[in-house]
């Protein structure tokens, strides 16, 4: 595995060239790409608003502003993971002539499709910052979770892109059970309400890693509170087996590429 | 250590024929019913075949390496495994040193990406990095012949402008060892040249060249060591022209159930002359061709060659059904196409090995190709020496003192 991530290393050139390029081709014509990057986040964040609004007026009390930005900040990585496990799925299919004529290693494809999805992230970013502002949402320390929590959703996000993508080119209804597990995902991760609502039951859903993530998110940006710290390390455990186990995966899958395609 | 780039020991490659289980759909009842057939098992071992068989060689840098054999006969594969796209079943295969390879040079293009990012990408692909290409960026550009239309998506270029860019950023990265395939080797002559003249370059340079081909002049001018692939075993290594020759000694044939990827295959090649089929001809006798092809899927703009080559591999001559002027062919699958061409045969006693290829010129692409597709002998008359016969008749001859005044020639 050592010679294999040198190796990695070695074409770490041309894994800047493709992300550039899948970039490129989304945001070639400025407005579609712009709309890519913004427009889901923006339609899962009033999905949110409407069901966190619907909460409300069940248990009677007022809907608060720390509620919709919770929601809002969870909808941007949710929204990240969706595009970048999608683009993975189809990474290496959609490369056919690449896969079957060249070589290189192949993990490039995931992880370029993994970065570019990242790339609007950051785009979308920038507007989450205006929203955060308008809704009063200001600074505090626990600020600087963040990034841990977006290391450990991209380490995750990059294991199963790796899994995902070898496994749908071997078999072509991967990429339908794919789409219909991010259609539906969404009703078990908390990024419409908070894990904490289901009081004792909330154990259920954390055992899914990308819950304690997205929970974390929601608690050290919107609510500047500690994300649950026993469950984050979970996640974190969770993260790098996922990884380590997609590329010895992909690895392992990967002499066969060419042929199986 | 040898100088050797590339060492080849004992190398087979096995392909499953037939269904392979590509959904889970169908791999799940599939693995539940396997648990309680087991003979089903072997049944499928039965439709394996190798593509490869114990293939052994050397190629030590500044050497150029010919390989030739029919279709079929496992040169892609070859290929594949040196390139290292494809994974050996058995044996082990080591490249030492960077590996550049002529073939599908423009697998890598977008076409949203302009010609200009294209070079880039393609670049890197083929393993340059970006300040390698920044420097030869200009040259690349030249050398394509472009010009102006390099900042434009390369959606908008015409195919052979296509090729063009292609073969341009693959001719610059400095390999260790490089290959090619003899696609790049068809239609246009001048990028035959360019081809070429790159492979000289490379050489020259100390780098050890692959060359797959059917151009037997070429491999037979360039190459040290030759290899005759049949079905994926070592029919003969050596010196070119003992290997060439023990392959013009068979016409192409495929077997029914051969592997065969192109769209369109050529189905029967027969040569005859006024009574039938024929291999013995006189000279100025004319002799007929019938080429029959059959389409396995839809495929446009098909053309045929036919072109003839003697026992040193020289190009006696060619001909194609474009360059006689008439349209290619549109084909949907299922299509037979059939067509004679009619020759007259103005050659000198010798042997000639008439061949066919299909073709679409404007994206360069080789469908099939029988080299050589049948004999044809032409017998000894009239004092002939050399390739073609001129008829040549005496039709004066005098014998003058050269003291004598010279007289006027005449016409």
């Amino acid at each position: 595995m050592k010679e294999e991530l040198k190796e990695l290393f070695k074409y770490r050139g041309l894994l800047y060239m493709i992300t550039y390029r899948d970039v490129k081709v989304r945001y070639k014509q400025s407005i579609m790409g712009l709309l890519w990057a913004v427009l889901m986040p923006v339609l899962i964040v009033l999905s949110g608003v409407v069901v966190r609004y619907g909460y409300a007026m069940a248990a009677h009390a007022p809907l608060q502003s720390a509620d919709i930005a919770a929601v809002a900040v969870k909808s941007l990585p949710w929204a990240f993971l969706v595009s970048s496990i999608r683009f993975s799925s189809l990474s290496l299919i959609s490369n056919r002539e690449l896969v079957t004529k060249i070589y290189f290693p192949k993990e490039i494809f995931p992880i370029a499709a993994m970065l570019a999805s990242f790339f609007d992230l950051v785009v979308a970013s920038g507007a989450l910052v205006i929203f955060l502002l308008l809704l009063h949402i200001g600074w505090s320390p626990y600020l600087a979770w963040a990034p841990v929590l977006l290391l450990t959703l991209v380490l995750l996000v990059s294991g199963i892109g790796l899994i995902v993508s070898a496994a749908s080119l071997y078999f072509r209804d991967v990429k339908f059970i794919v789409e219909v597990v991010l259609t539906f995902g969404i009703f078990f991760t908390p990024v419409f309400y908070d894990a904490g609502m289901f009081g004792d039951k909330k154990k259920w859903l954390l055992l899914n890693p990308i819950s304690p993530i997205l929970d974390g998110f929601g608690a050290s940006i919107a609510r500047h509170e500690s994300p649950d710290l026993p469950w984050f390390v979970y996640s974190v455990v969770c993260a790098l087996l996922t990884l380590v186990g997609g590329y010895i995966f992909f690895k392992h899958m990967e002499p066969g590429f060419a042929e199986s395609i | 250590m040898s100088d050797a780039v590339i060492v080849m020991e004992h190398v087979y490659k096995k392909f499953r024929k037939g269904e392979i289980y590509n959904s889970l759909r169908d791999l799940v009842p599939a693995l539940t019913g396997k648990m309680f057939r087991q003979q089903e098992l072997n049944e499928s071992d039965k439709r394996e075949f190798w593509a490869l068989q114990d293939l052994s060689f050397e190629v030590k840098a500044g050497e150029c390496f010919g390989i030739i054999g029919h279709n079929g006969a496992g040169k892609s594969t070859a290929l594949k495994i040196l390139s290292r796209i494809m994974k050996p079943t058995k044996g082990r295969m080591t490249v030492n040193g960077r590996l550049s390879a002529l073939i599908e040079v423009s697998a890598g293009f977008h076409q949203d990406l302009t010609g200009r990012e294209n070079i880039f990408l393609n670049g890197t692909i083929l393993g340059m990095n970006k300040r390698e290409i920044q420097s030869k960026l200009d040259q690349i550009i030249d050398f394509s012949g472009i010009g102006d239309f390099i900042d434009t998506p390369v959606k908008r270029y015409s195919s052979g402008m296509f090729a063009r860019l292609g073969f341009a950023v693959a001719a610059h990265v400095d390999p260790d060892v490089l290959i090619v395939d003899e696609v790049l080797i068809v239609g246009d002559s001048a990028f035959q040249q360019k081809c070429i003249e790159r492979m000289r370059e490379v050489l020259r340079g100390g780098a050890a060249v692959l060359f797959v081909s059917h151009n037997l002049k070429v491999v037979a001018e360039f190459c040290d060591q030759c290899l005759l692939l049949e079905k994926g075993r070592t029919v003969k290594l050596g010196k070119p022209q003992e290997v060439i020759s023990t392959y013009l000694q068979k016409p192409s044939q495929r077997q029914p159930g051969d592997v065969n990827s192109s769209p369109i295959s050529i189905s029967s090649v027969m040569v005859r002359d006024e009574a039938g089929e024929s291999m013995r001809f006189q000279p100025g006798q004319k002799a007929w061709i019938d080429v029959e092809l059959l389409a396995s899927a839809p495929c446009r703009k098909v053309s045929i060659t036919l072109y003839m080559l003697d026992e040193k591999f020289t190009h006696v001559f060619d001909t194609s059904t474009e360059r006689l002027g008439h349209d290619t062919a549109d084909l949907e699958p299922g299509d037979v196409y059939s067509c004679t061409f009619e020759l007259q045969l103005n050659l000198a006693e010798g042997t000639f090995y008439p061949s066919v290829v299909l073709y679409r010129y404007d994206i360069q692409t080789v469908f099939d190709r029988w080299e050589p597709a049948a004999t044809i002998y032409v017998s000894s008359e009239g004092g002939v020496r050399g390739i073609a016969h001129c008829f040549p008749q005496l039709s004066r001859q005098e014998i003058r003192h050269a003291s004598q005044v010279a007289p006027v020639r005449t016409q």
